[in-house]
């Protein structure tokens, strides 16, 4: 018997257990996507961190290696703290007002009522609309003598030079992209109002609750899970801002609307600083992996469930 | 059996003409140039000189790559850092520096010298200087526009004010006048004086004001910052008065348009005559730049082309230059961009092709900008110490700004790129 099995375990056919051809299935399953990140994800992020190792000037065609020579030059950028600094009002700003505000909408439209789909509608337009086309149509309206300051008149009030005031381009921009993608938030939120059971709430005014009592202790920890993605995918978000800045303020005026993205892509391709450049990317990479890892984290403390 | 057999030929059928294709493909050399104008005119110009070269060199093909001008540098450059150069590109006045200096550029003396009939000594040498290294021609200027102020006498008149002419015969035409007549046509709601391109970021256009009061941004070997010269500091309190106080100049993020008749006068190069309305315009003029306390001036823009080392075909691309700039081809591109050549800087020649400019305008304006004019400000590293003065100037184009401060705080933060 013992021969018998053995001359089976020996046979060639054993090789492919089913377990083994489970793996070997799902391993080509996944292959297009794991091939797609092996290749557009980790191959470039190797690439960067070695680029950050060396200062490449394009035109002179010159590569070479300088260490830590960029880690210092980030550390002793006198631009840094005014590019962070600008980075952080506008992350802060962005995902306060856009959350609250989807958080707002999805609520007023949380109800049965006869066109409230064409309500939804209007609100989620923007997020399928181009951006560049969509903040350019914005810089028109935000003009000294374009079509806001115009409607402000109208009613006595003279506006202020929205994009080259330190004190409202910011605002300005932080504005534009909310409208532009709170409809996607709302979209979720509502997604994740609709999903909590009706019983609660009748018991809840049974029990004498008032409506703020209702969303406070039975809305906002049953959507908890919702926002904490809205949350993570806003401030991911908000960290690669470009397209408005370079359309709207190009970093100015000053350096107040500099965010990283920018000032790493004026450094990269308008200075010819590839390997700062990359240094820069790698920062970025840094400060996201951190935030969303400091909000995973904190899922246990402000996620009342999970599915 | 049969199946697979014929599948098998049509495999090897298909292999061969893959094969040929790639062989003729190695065969057939192509020059890539990069440019900023997609403009049909000028594209049909290049198409044709490159016609001309293509018809005595069979295997070679030129394809002009229209890239847009906002970007223009940074398309290029990542294009360089792709592995992906162009054979030939028009080059900046601004960008030369970095250019030359970083030996990014092929040296095109020898095939000067080697095209036939090229008569370089014709090329004048001083707008040379900007685009050669230790005697090497690293690119060939094509285009020298001079700066102009173009005018509708349309609004002077209906502000009641005097026009640029009438200040000209009066031997009056200085800046104080030009801003008190922008100013009159400002007062009438109508835009005063539009500096073309400059909208409060591409301060470089700036010069073409300034530059009436001898300053610059930068000493002549570009290692001292001027901004905070008094000549500086008072042109750019004449600048800011002129904006905040006299209505003359449109304010920041404000949008008037000359060349739709919105405003009075506007500073930009002459190749913009094309933008003239062609129907319902206005009574139009072009007159030189006014003089300012330093006396009169003139300011040029400049392009070159330049062939990249790194391209695939440099020497082909050498010649090619050489072909384009030949003095029949310079002829043909002077009726868009007036050549350094000195036999084509006459009134008779440009007037044959600049139909909308009068031979008085074309000696005034062109012949006497491009001998006497100083070429727009450009240094090496220009980009980033753009962007730095840029954000500096910010602090200029408010109405309670201290001029003179927000100057010496430009110089302090560009002081260490220009002697890096």
């Amino acid at each position: 018997m013992s021969q018998a099995s053995h001359i089976v375990a020996k046979s060639p056919r054993a090789f492919w257990t089913i377990k083994r051809r489970d793996q070997v299935a799902g391993t080509l399953f996944i292959a297009p996507q794991l091939i797609g990140i092996i290749v557009f994800v980790l191959i470039p992020l190797g690439l960067v961190f070695w680029y950050s190792l060396h200062e490449w000037n394009v035109l002179a065609n010159s590569f070479k290696f300088v260490g830590s020579a960029n880690y210092k030059m980030l550390l002793a950028d006198p631009a840094l703290p005014e590019v962070l600094t600008a980075t952080g009002i506008f992350s802060a700003g962005l995902v306060i007002f856009n959350m609250s505000l989807a958080l707002l909408i999805a609520v007023l439209l949380n109800q049965k009522l006869w066109g409230i789909v064409v309500f939804r509608t209007l609100f989620f337009s923007p997020v399928v609309v181009s951006l560049v086309a969509w903040t350019i149509v914005w810089s028109f309206l935000l003009q000294n003598n374009g079509g806001i300051n115009a409607v402000l008149q109208t009613m006595g009030i003279e506006g202020p030079n929205w994009l080259r005031n330190p004190g409202t381009a910011m605002f300005s921009i932080i504005v534009v992209q909310v409208f532009k993608n709170v409809g996607l938030n709302m979209i979720l939120f509502l997604a994740a109002l609709q999903g909590v059971p009706k019983e609660l709430y009748e018991a809840a005014r049974v029990d004498g609750a008032s409506a703020f009592k209702q969303f406070r202790r039975i809305t906002l920890p049953l959507i908890s899970p919702t926002i904490l993605l809205t949350s993570i995918i806003t401030i991911v978000g908000s960290l690669q801002v470009f397209a408005q800045i370079a359309v709207l303020t190009q970093g100015g005026p000053g350096m107040s609307t500099t965010v990283l993205v920018y000032y790493l892509y004026q450094q990269a391709f308008q200075f010819h600083f590839f390997g700062y450049g990359a240094t820069l990317s790698i920062m970025l990479f840094i400060i996201v992996a951190v935030l969303t890892f400091a909000q995973w984290q904190l899922r246990k403390r402000i996620v009342f469930y999970e599915n | 059996m049969k199946n697979i057999s014929k599948k098998l030929m049509a495999m090897g059928v298909a292999c061969t003409m893959l094969s040929g294709g790639i062989v003729s493909s190695a065969m057939a050399e192509e020059l890539r140039m990069t440019i900023w104008s997609a403009n049909e005119g000028h594209l049909a110009l290049f198409n044709g000189i490159a016609d001309g070269f293509v018809a005595s060199h069979p295997d070679v093909t030129v394809k002009f790559d229209s890239l847009p001008f906002s970007n223009y540098t940074t398309t290029v450059t990542t294009q360089i850092a792709g592995g992906n150069a162009p054979d030939l590109a028009w080059i900046l006045e601004t960008t030369a520096a970095d250019f030359v200096n970083s030996g990014a550029l092929y040296p095109l003396n020898d095939a000067l010298n080697a095209a036939e009939g090229y008569e370089l000594s014709d090329v004048s040498k001083p707008p040379l200087g900007l685009w050669s290294k230790d005697d090497a021609i690293l690119a060939m200027p094509f285009s020298t526009s001079p700066f102009a102020m173009f005018v509708n006498n349309d609004l002077i008149k209906a502000a009641g004010a005097q026009s640029p002419a009438e200040l000209i015969a009066a031997g009056e035409w200085n800046w104080e006048n030009a801003i008190k007549t922008a100013s009159a046509v400002g007062a009438t709601g109508k835009g005063g004086l539009i500096v073309r391109d400059f909208k409060y970021q591409n301060w470089k256009n700036l010069a073409s004001i300034w530059s009436g009061w001898d300053a610059a941004p930068w000493s002549a070997d570009g290692k001292d910052c001027a901004f905070a010269e008094p000549e500086m500091v008072s042109a750019m309190n004449f600048i800011h008065d002129a904006i905040f106080e006299k209505n003359a100049i449109p304010g920041p993020g404000e949008s008037v348009d000359f060349f739709a008749g919105d405003a009075a006068l506007t500073i930009t190069q002459i190749s913009r005559a094309s933008l003239l309305p062609k129907e319902n315009g206005f009574d139009w003029d072009l007159v030189p730049l006014p003089a300012g306390p330093a006396g009169e001036y003139s300011l040029i823009g400049q392009a070159a082309i330049g062939v990249f080392a790194a391209g695939k075909n440099a020497e082909l691309a050498a010649e090619f230059l050489a072909y384009m700039t030949n003095p029949e081809n310079s002829a043909k591109l002077a009726q868009f961009f007036p050549s350094i050549r000195g036999s084509l800087l006459n009134a008779k020649t440009l007037g044959e092709t600049n139909a909308l400019l009068s031979e008085d305008q074309l000696k005034k304006v062109v012949i006497e900008g491009i001998a006497n004019g100083s070429v727009i400000p450009g240094h090496t590293g220009f980009a980033q110490i753009e962007q730095i003065v840029r954000a500096g100037l910010d602090a200029v184009w408010v109405p309670d700004a201290n001029v003179e401060d927000a100057l010496a705080n430009v110089c302090s933060r560009i002081q260490p790129l220009l002697t890096r």
